[in-house]
């Protein structure tokens, strides 16, 4: 079995049981004792363990998955799976937006646009992309990209990840609110195929604003709300004490998320979360886009829309 | 359930019951602190006459205000909510709604309804800050778009009024994506080249301001009112300072190039009869 590398508290028992078959096998060295039973039947325990921690993590796990500092990016992703990249940046009024990153690129030879949340992983980065959280500016430029797209008839591929719009004074000037909306309205009749995954945190409006698409899908170990159970927390219980009750009231994870019907389908991580393994991550999240790319592909556009926007409306649950 | 419901009214006295008490019933405006009048206030279209304050009012006045002789037909009247996650913080989510009903005699945070504004055919769609906070739920976002449905299979124009705190928690992703559904919708409207006036009035918040109240082929806002994405501590607490004054009014937002102009709730109807008036000629 491939080695985890752990960090959570929660991945604790994997943890012990790797200290502890490492000191079997130094006993085993030392006294030149055969303990190839004992090790079997620990690997077998390490196996066990791992596979039952890894599908039932709560909903707060899954937070604390998403926001792993290794955990691969937009930018790692379009490195991963495309053959070629031409950044193109602004929004061609105020500046870059640095926190949401596009252009388009080539997957298996098909020009794609490739629009997505950048947080950075280092405190230098990090800063610099504003932690993913983009201003007006940033919605703006993808409704840019996402038009030249449409005019040169390519589809749009967005990686969501953030943990919500920037909340700040010149984001609200801007109109943060207004550049928002005005991407859930145009992406909802957009022209061309819109596949849309989240890769990390799916915050609110701040997720939604490059996420209105044909097929949405989330990582298995990533979280999409409303609002982040934190906030939530401090909402419901004016402290932030509460955000593991708050995740699990909230449903975020991809399976109540698929359960709801609120996305479309939900790509399996590698064993232990896609920072194990990005290149795994990256190649399976390849394969999902190339299928999708076909059997879009191959829908007529005024049907694409039509069954685009039946998805959303249908989207709520009333009493009548 | 039956016996609930009776104890609850018993309770609290719905905003049917305060509209129908006899005259003399004197309310305090809430920015002047002088004494209001009830039928004053109602012929002042529920404005204080001593500082135009607007009253923080429900669809139901709204309807009374903009509807000739407030005549209209209700749309959708009987939605209401469900508990797709079975929401229970303090409280579960469904007891939350039957409170909220009690207490308002309203059915969700929305009313929508169809008639004649100076003579011409409307949809009005209201939100109700009354109910959990004009919070946008599955009723909200589906009544919405069912009012434009309507709009576009009688080609009547749409007037949305927004007053709300932003997403209702309480259904989570459900709420989230009450936004792509009323967007979507809102781009076959404007495909259908049918007028869509937003209306934001005190406050216009959250997911609601970052969907259907900032599409409008106009936007417009009652003077004063708080319009923002983000509220206003949750601004100040991620920049750390003080927020300067008038941040997040009509006046700044008209300012700052995102509504077309504000409307004193007096003078409203008949600027928007105008307007309409210009459209349908
Ligand atoms: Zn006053």
């Amino acid at each position: 079995m491939q080695q985890i590398k752990t960090s959570f508290d929660f991945e604790k028992p994997i943890a012990d049981l790797v200290q502890q078959i490492e000191k079997v096998k130094q006993v085993a060295e030392k006294t030149k004792v055969d303990m190839t039973a004992t090790l079997d039947e620990l690997d077998g325990k390490l196996n066990e363990t791992t596979n039952n921690l890894y599908n039932n993590l709560t909903g707060w796990n899954k937070v604390q998955m998403s926001r792993h500092p290794d955990r691969p990016q937009t930018l790692d992703y379009i490195n991963m799976i495309c053959d070629d990249f031409i950044e193109l940046h602004g929004d061609r009024t105020v500046k870059d937006d640095k926190a949401i990153v596009g252009g388009f690129a080539t997957i298996n030879g098909q020009t794609v646009m490739v629009i997505g949340h950048q947080k950075g992983k280092n405190t230098k980065e990090r800063q610099y992309r504003n932690f993913g959280m983009a201003n007006p500016e940033g919605y703006r430029k993808a409704l840019r990209l996402m038009r030249l797209a449409e005019k040169f008839n390519k589809p749009v591929i967005s990686f969501i990840d953030t943990m919500g719009a920037y909340p700040g004074l010149e984001a609200e000037e801007r109109g943060q609110g207004e550049a928002i909306a005005r991407n859930l309205l145009e992406m909802s009749v957009l022209r061309v195929p819109i596949i849309c995954i989240v890769v990390g945190e799916g915050a609110s409006g701040g997720a939604l604003g490059i996420g209105i698409g044909d097929k949405v899908y989330m990582l298995e170990h990533t979280w999409y709300s409303v609002i982040s159970p934190e906030s939530c927390s401090s909402i419901l219980w004016r402290s932030w004490d509460f955000k593991e009750k708050a995740a699990e009231c909230l449903k975020l994870t991809s399976d109540d998320m698929f359960g709801n019907k609120l996305i479309d389908g939900i790509i399996p991580e590698p064993l232990g979360g896609a920072h194990q393994d990005p290149e795994l991550m990256g190649q399976s999240l390849k394969d999902y886009i190339l299928k999708d790319l076909s059997s879009l592909g191959k829908l007529k556009t005024d049907k694409l829309i039509e069954q685009r926007i039946e998805k959303f409306c249908a989207m709520g649950v009333v009493n009548e | 359930m039956a016996w609930f419901k009776r104890e609850n009214k018993g309770i609290i006295t719905t905003t049917e019951e305060k509209k129908e008490a006899p005259d003399g019933v004197w309310n305090k405006c809430p920015n002047c602190k002088k004494p209001l009048h009830q039928t004053e206030l109602q012929e002042n279209k529920y404005v204080c006459h001593y500082c135009d304050y607007h009253l923080r009012v429900g669809s139901k006045e709204y309807f009374e205000v903009l509807f000739d002789n407030n005549e209209f037909k209700e749309l959708f009247a009987n939605l209401t909510s469900g508990d797709p996650l079975n929401f229970n913080d303090n409280k579960p989510y469904t007891e939350r709604i039957i409170e909220s009903q009690a207490k308002t005699g309203l059915k969700d945070a929305i009313r929508a309804g169809v008639g004649k504004m100076e003579g011409q055919e409307l949809v009005i769609a209201c939100m109700d800050f009354a109910f959990i906070g004009g919070s946008m739920g599955s009723v909200v976002g589906e009544k919405i778009a069912r009012s434009i449905d309507y709009s576009i299979k009688h080609k009547i124009p749409f007037l949305m009024i927004s007053k709300s705190g932003g997403a209702r928690m309480m259904e989570a992703a459900f709420s989230l994506m009450q936004m792509a559904k009323t967007s979507a919708k809102l781009a076959l409207l404007s495909q259908a080249k049918i007028p869509y006036i937003s209306l934001l009035t005190d406050p216009t918040t959250g997911g609601v301001t970052a969907s259907y109240a900032m599409l409008g082929d106009i936007n417009i806002a009652e003077p004063g009112a708080l319009i923002g994405f983000a509220g206003p501590r949750v601004i100040k607490e991620t920049i750390k300072k003080d927020l300067p004054k008038g941040f997040q009014t009509s006046e700044f937002v008209l300012e700052h190039g995102f509504l077309d102009f504000i409307v004193d709730r007096r003078a409203m109807k008949a600027k928007l009869g105008a307007f309409l008036k210009m459209m349908n000629n």
